[in-house]
């Protein structure tokens, strides 16, 4: 077993996070946001990893041959799509943002204070 | 009968599609019947489903990939009455909201009823599925639309921010979700929830349990407003259109319970058995803080939709510690004040809505004694005040008492005292509202002006002319409220939920009748009934309430003679608490990465 990958991951998740809370422009929150996530992807194709593996395709390849774990590659897809999803979604509020606060620095959103 | 059990999740995802291709074509009330008839068939499927289970749980394979010999690969929907019957609670309180929302605002071609109805499916699946992936796709799912209908005010200010914080804070929480799922995987190589906890019954705690069980915990108890993962619930809730409050608080909230108790009972049960006490103190840990925070906050807010949004917090930290007691009875409590308290909350932001629609404010202060032009909405905010603070003999009451007994059982007497307090503070504070904006008592100017102006609806968000409240608009509300009272009052009920609790908490039977589609003979169930104790603690809620209430409207005098060296301090406190719900995204986030380490290396601590 490899621990690199769990070590990126976690790397990954915390810079991410770092990211997010040090971040002084609305695009850079949600980049960092978006590297938080990739951890994710490092996690669930390094449970999946096995030594020499072959890509899940067996279409030209024997079927004995020995393979990576295809599950964990659907879930990446899934976590794709969601990201796609998600980021797409707070861009367009960004660019909302933008339009009505004439800013994109989380400081100068002021419309919510208790 | 089984074959039905995936359709209340996808005749909402076609409906919803239908409707956002056809909106620009149909007329705005036939997209209205068409949303609500398809809520409509989704409660109806989710109340036949819950009733097959209750005679027997089963478990539906999608693709008929059955598990063979005990190993399962493909999808299961599995459905017993608690995950059914949340699931039909779920869409009723989506008929509700959609029948609110008729006359409630303009949606924009189909829009709004597709996301409603997006809403209604991931909520379904999120209930009734069996699989762990599922499960967390599904939160994705639901969080995605929510943020959606968080911002659909898109030109306005506060709704972008809220739906900014909203969004960025439960991402987070759903990646550290499918890490945990990812570590789950690695260990047991399973994703279906009965294999993976058929396959750890045999495993101690190790630290990759406990992390993994830590990482879902953390994604739930966000989603559930936990102090401090609580930050984005009431952002979200003071900008949120009135029908999507409704479900928020109703609903999606008590959802990250449901989750955690479904969890534990299914996956962690068994290598965490030896270490039940430990994981008990620290979910009540979580509820206390949470419930006094919430509670506290509440009675402090003039912003109506804020003030109900820290209620909820207040009243999750107490599911959080029914939940927490990790035994049958709570979770039979649980369920009860589950959907009282949606019920009833769903109906106080109807009434703010109104309040909304009628004088474009939910600014207390500005309320003052404007009220008296709609008393029937007096009348609901005060029956839902009562309701609220668990006033006997109502569905409230009989779950809080079931949780008080649980608590007693468990040893943790004391929480009966958190659990007055969150009464008697949450519905004094809706009381107070009552009596300061439908009867114009006390003074009609207060502090933080600048939340008058967080209240203030800027751009309409309501429709029609203002001086005429449509019927419908009460209408709702009051058949909510009714239903919050007496749901328990229904033949069977409060003996079929502790039945169904005492099922839901059967970590064996769960992986015999989900992999083995097993028929399970249950033991007898033993009932416990509501005792004269739990009469006289209710009370004695109310009249804190009351209590709490008055003190609020006249108190002022008496606070300004309390000696400057207690009320400074409380000032400063209070000052600090409401500077860190600043709106800003970094302070959100490193809060909530204090809060999932703290949780992280107490349970590292505690349980391995």
């Amino acid at each position: 077993v490899s621990f690199l990958p769990y070590v990126v991951a976690a790397w990954l998740f915390l810079i991410g996070l770092w990211g997010v809370v040090s971040s002084t422009n609305l695009i850079r929150t949600v980049l960092s946001l978006t590297i938080v996530q990739s951890s994710t992807y490092l996690v669930l194709l390094g449970v999946g990893y096995r030594s020499g593996g072959k890509a899940p395709i067996l279409a030209d390849i024997p079927t004995s041959s020995k393979l990576v774990d295809p599950v964990v590659q659907v879930l990446v897809l899934t976590d794709v799509v969601i990201e796609a999803t998600v980021t797409a979604l707070l861009l367009a509020l960004v660019i909302q943002a933008h339009k009505r606060f004439g800013s994109i620095r989380p400081a100068d959103l002021r419309a919510l204070r208790d | 009968m089984t074959h039905l059990t995936a359709l209340p999740i996808v005749v909402p995802f076609v409906a919803a599609a239908l409707l956002v291709a056809t909106g620009t074509v149909l007329p705005r009330w036939l997209q209205d019947c068409l949303a609500i008839a398809t809520a409509v068939a989704a409660a109806t499927l989710c109340v036949l489903l819950a009733a097959h289970a209750s005679q027997q749980p089963f478990a539906y394979w999608l693709g008929g990939w059955t598990p063979r010999r005990g190993v399962a690969i493909g999808i299961s929907l599995s459905v017993d009455p608690v995950g059914g019957g949340m699931a039909a609670f779920a869409s009723l309180m989506v008929i509700a909201a959609l029948a609110y929302s008729v006359h409630y605002f303009d949606a924009v071609e189909g829009l709004f009823h597709g996301l409603m109805l997006l809403f209604l499916a991931a909520m379904v699946g999120f209930c009734l599925t069996g699989d762990l992936f599922n499960l967390v796709v599904f939160f994705e799912l639901m969080s995605a639309v929510a943020f959606a209908l968080t911002a659909y005010r898109v030109e306005e200010r506060a709704p972008i921010q809220g739906a900014i914080n909203f969004a960025i804070t439960n991402s987070i929480a759903g990646y550290a979700m499918f890490i945990g799922v990812a570590m789950l995987y690695a260990r047991t190589g399973a994703l279906n929830m009965a294999q993976i906890g058929a396959a750890l019954d045999a495993h101690r705690a190790d630290p990759l349990v406990v992390v993994a069980m830590t990482l879902l915990f953390l994604g739930f108890l966000t989603k559930a407003a936990t102090v401090p993962l609580h930050f984005w619930l009431a952002d979200a809730h003071a900008v949120a259109p009135t029908p999507v409050c409704v479900l928020f608080s109703g609903v999606m909230v008590e959802l990250g319970v449901y989750a955690v108790a479904r969890l534990y009972w299914v996956i962690f049960a068994g290598p965490l058995g030896p270490h039940v006490n430990a994981l008990r103190a620290i979910l009540i840990a979580a509820g206390v803080i949470t419930a006094l925070l919430g509670a506290w906050m509440c009675s402090v807010q003039r912003h109506l939709k804020r003030l109900l949004a820290f209620s909820t917090i207040s009243h999750v930290g107490m599911l959080v510690c029914a939940v927490g007691l990790l035994g049958a009875k709570g979770i039979a409590g649980a369920i009860l004040y589950i959907v009282a308290h949606g019920f009833t909350k769903g109906a106080l932001f109807m009434c703010m809505g109104v309040l909304l629609h009628r004088f474009a404010t939910v600014d207390e202060f500005d309320l003052h004694g404007r009220g008296r032009e709609i008393p029937f909405v007096g009348v609901l905010v005060v029956v839902g005040g009562l309701l609220l603070a668990a006033a006997p003999p109502f569905t409230a009451f009989a779950g809080k008492s079931l949780i008080e007994s649980a608590s007693s059982d468990a040893g943790y007497g004391w929480l009966i005292a958190l659990f007055v307090v969150v009464s008697a503070a949450t519905g004094g504070a809706v009381l107070r509202v009552a009596g300061r904006v439908f009867l114009g008592w006390g003074p009609d100017t207060g502090p933080d002006p600048g939340q008058m102006r967080a209240a203030e609806e800027r751009d309409d968000e309501t429709r029609d002319r203002r001086e005429h409240t449509p019927i419908a608009m009460m209408a709702v509300p009051g058949v909510l409220l009714i239903a919050a009272a007496v749901v328990v009052f229904i033949p069977g009920a409060f003996p079929g939920v502790q039945r169904a609790a005492a099922r839901f908490t059967d970590h064996a039977a769960y992986g015999q009748w989900v992999l083995g589609g097993k028929h399970i003979r249950w033991p007898r169930v033993q009932i416990s009934h509501i005792e004269a104790l739990d009469v006289v603690y209710a009370l004695i809620a109310v009249a804190g309430a009351f209590g709490a209430a008055l003190l609020g409207l006249f108190g002022r005098p008496l606070r300004d003679a309390l000696p400057s060296a207690i009320r400074e301090p409380t000032r400063n406190v209070l000052h600090r608490l409401r500077h860190l719900h600043s709106g800003e995204i970094g302070d959100y986030v490193t809060w909530w990465t204090v809060g999932a380490s703290l949780l992280g290396a107490v349970c590292l601590v505690a349980l391995t």
